[in-house]
């Protein structure tokens, strides 16, 4: 697989991804992400049998607290940076979804 | 050659009064504007605001005597939160967001008496190695203006380097401290992960992201990290170990130190000119008293293809909440497009939005991150490099722990000085190659700081990279400051900022 992409698989990928691709990225993508995963091949070959993987690098956990109710940001703050919201209702607002 | 301000220059002649914070931000804010037209190290520059605060501190200067960083100004990458300033990870997905809460960073700094004087320019979201992939073009070398500054924290390496703040904060995710600090000539600290909380930080890959400063000298770094780093409610993954004063630990005695050098890992692809430096450098130390020894670290070179699976993962995962819902850039959707599917318009609306929000880096970085997790691939790439992460991690382990344990590791920063503008944009490998040797030190979570350490025969500066224990930041600003006391690299300007 990582010898090369074609445009469907990398199409594929952008829906899972929900980003819209014109052709020439299509082209783009299909031979860069050949050529990087190309690269990685490397990785593949170590042995690592019995190795467990690491997500994170923390030694400990650093801080649990009380679950309590705290102050937050407050409605109009939150919704300020919205595209499209509804002040009044506190609502941030979408394309019709239902019906 | 002109000697640059430092901050605790700056800190001390506001603090005896010898100067007023708002002269001294007026000065930044000058040659800001004198110099960002050339270098484009800034995003936002808040001037009226900057001027306001120094002039709160100055008339109660009382209160704020003891405070740290008083009067000092400060540049933030512009990927840190800033409560009621434009922060836009230099993306155009983000360039009307205005943050309603600042990272903990920017309290920090406030706190201290700092004077935050604007954002600087990244790699769209923190993603490069150049500060090409910006929005809003690339920030400039002040040593060579055709050429790279670094990246992703070029503008904050550039803002330093050009003498127009002291300090400024960045990100390193793979080397976006260290790398820029290296080309651009400044000492740039990535702290062990957790020891800075990371609330406010832009995410680009969460196990990997560590905040830290860039500054003219250790000194300068030990100050701000010693008023950066602590534990955070709001950042779970933040240490909860005590912190030190950094400074306190710049005695300029090295003889106890001993230095790992992985030979066998440098044998490739390092500039010749930069080997050299390097090894002079080394030479500084060792005749300081630090003892050199051979390290072998085997699974090293197997760091950049790990790194690029694992935090394109992680980074892919992180940008799916740009949306267009609730923040950010949304793409203009006609209310009647004639769609069928119920679902239709708000896929669309994702979709295009995305398409139209982010940079080619940035796409591509999403589809390598999605495909790398996808159903079927995730054992083959994603598991197999997190398993590959824990060789690193143990190599690292090993130097620091076995019985002639090392307490650092020296490479170079970069493997090559600073490398023309549009070289390496079309060929997305070679960029990555820029962080060979740094991106290990995000793997393994370990700390790590470049300090300058020579030129180019064509005046390119070059960066000695030293990485140590789990929080012992304290051991590598001794050495770094150990090694500027017997140099003179960090007291150079470019010619572009000589007063």
């Amino acid at each position: 697989m990582a010898a090369g992409f074609t445009r469907e698989q990398v199409a594929a990928i952008a829906a899972l991804a929900h980003l819209e691709l014109d052709a020439a990225e299509l082209d783009l993508f299909a031979r860069q992400l050949g050529d990087i995963l190309t690269a990685a091949e490397e990785v593949q070959r170590v042995d690592t049998t019995g190795v467990p993987p690491t997500a994170s690098v923390l030694t400990r956990h650093a801080s649990d607290r009380p679950d309590e109710v705290r102050p937050c940001l407050d409605r109009d703050e939150a919704l300020a940076n919205a595209p499209d919201a509804a002040l009044d209702a506190g609502l941030f607002k979408v394309p019709r979804v239902i019906g | 050659m002109t000697i640059a301000t430092t901050i605790r220059e700056i800190r001390d002649a506001v603090r005896a009064r010898h100067r007023s914070a708002a002269d001294v931000c007026r000065e930044a804010l000058d040659r800001i504007a004198a110099l960002n037209p050339q270098l484009n190290a800034f995003n936002t520059v808040i001037a009226d605001r900057a001027i306001a605060r120094a002039e709160a501190l100055d008339r109660d200067r009382d209160r704020w005597r003891d405070a740290p960083l008083l009067g000092v100004p400060v540049a933030l990458k512009d990927n840190l939160c800033t409560r009621g300033v434009r922060t836009t990870a230099s993306s155009h997905m983000l360039d009307t967001f205005v943050p309603p809460y600042s990272a903990t960073v920017v309290e920090k700094l406030d706190a201290a008496g700092a004077v935050i004087v604007g954002k600087t320019n990244l790699d769209e979201f923190a993603m490069g190695s150049s500060t090409e992939n910006s929005a809003f073009g690339p920030t400039r070398n002040p040593w060579a203006l055709d050429r790279i500054p670094g990246g992703t924290s070029g503008g904050s390496a550039a803002a330093v380097a050009a003498d127009l703040t002291p300090l400024a904060l960045g990100s390193d995710t793979g080397g976006s401290i260290r790398q820029p600090g290296a080309l651009c000539g400044v000492v740039g600290l990535k702290p062990t992960y957790g020891r800075v909380s990371r609330y406010g930080l832009i995410a680009h890959a969460s196990s990997l992201d560590q905040i830290g400063p860039l500054a003219r000298t250790a000194h300068d770094a030990a100050l701000a990290l010693s008023i950066i780093a602590g534990p955070d409610p709001a950042d779970a993954t933040s240490a909860p170990e005590p912190v030190p004063d950094y400074t306190a630990a710049l005695t300029g005695d090295v003889r106890n130190a001993r230095i790992g050098i992985p030979r066998r890992l440098l044998e490739q692809g390092v500039d010749p000119e930069v080997s050299r430096a390097i090894d002079a450098a080394l030479d500084v130390l060792r005749s300081r008293g630090a003892t050199l020894v051979d390290v072998e670290l085997p699974h090293a070179k197997y760091a950049i293809p790990v790194y690029y699976l694992v935090a394109t993962a992680e980074a892919s995962s992180n940008l799916a909440r740009y949306d267009g819902v609730r923040y950010g850039y949304r793409a203009p959707t006609p209310k009647d497009q004639g769609l069928t599917t119920k679902d239709q318009g708000l896929r669309t609306m994702y979709g295009k939005t995305r398409a139209q929000g982010f940079g080619p880096e940035v796409k591509r970085r999403i589809m390598l991150g999605t495909y790398v997790l996808s159903a079927g691939y995730y054992d083959a790439y994603y598991l197999k490099a997190q398993q590959v992460r824990t060789l690193i991690l143990r190599d690292y382990d090993e130097a620091f722990s076995d019985v002639d344990a090392v307490d650092a590791i020296a490479m170079p920063t970069s493997p090559t000085p600073a490398f023309p503008i549009g070289e390496r944009v079309s060929d997305p490998l070679q960029m990555y190659l820029a962080d060979v040797f740094t991106v290990s030190a995000n793997l393994v979570g370990l700390p790590a700081i470049s300090v300058p350490c020579g030129f180019t025969a064509g005046r390119l500066p070059i960066g000695l990279q030293l990485t140590g224990r789990r929080f012992d930041e304290a051991t590598l600003l001794r050495l770094a400051d150990a090694y500027e006391r017997d140099t003179e690299w960090s007291k150079q300007l470019p010619p572009i900022a000589s007063r």
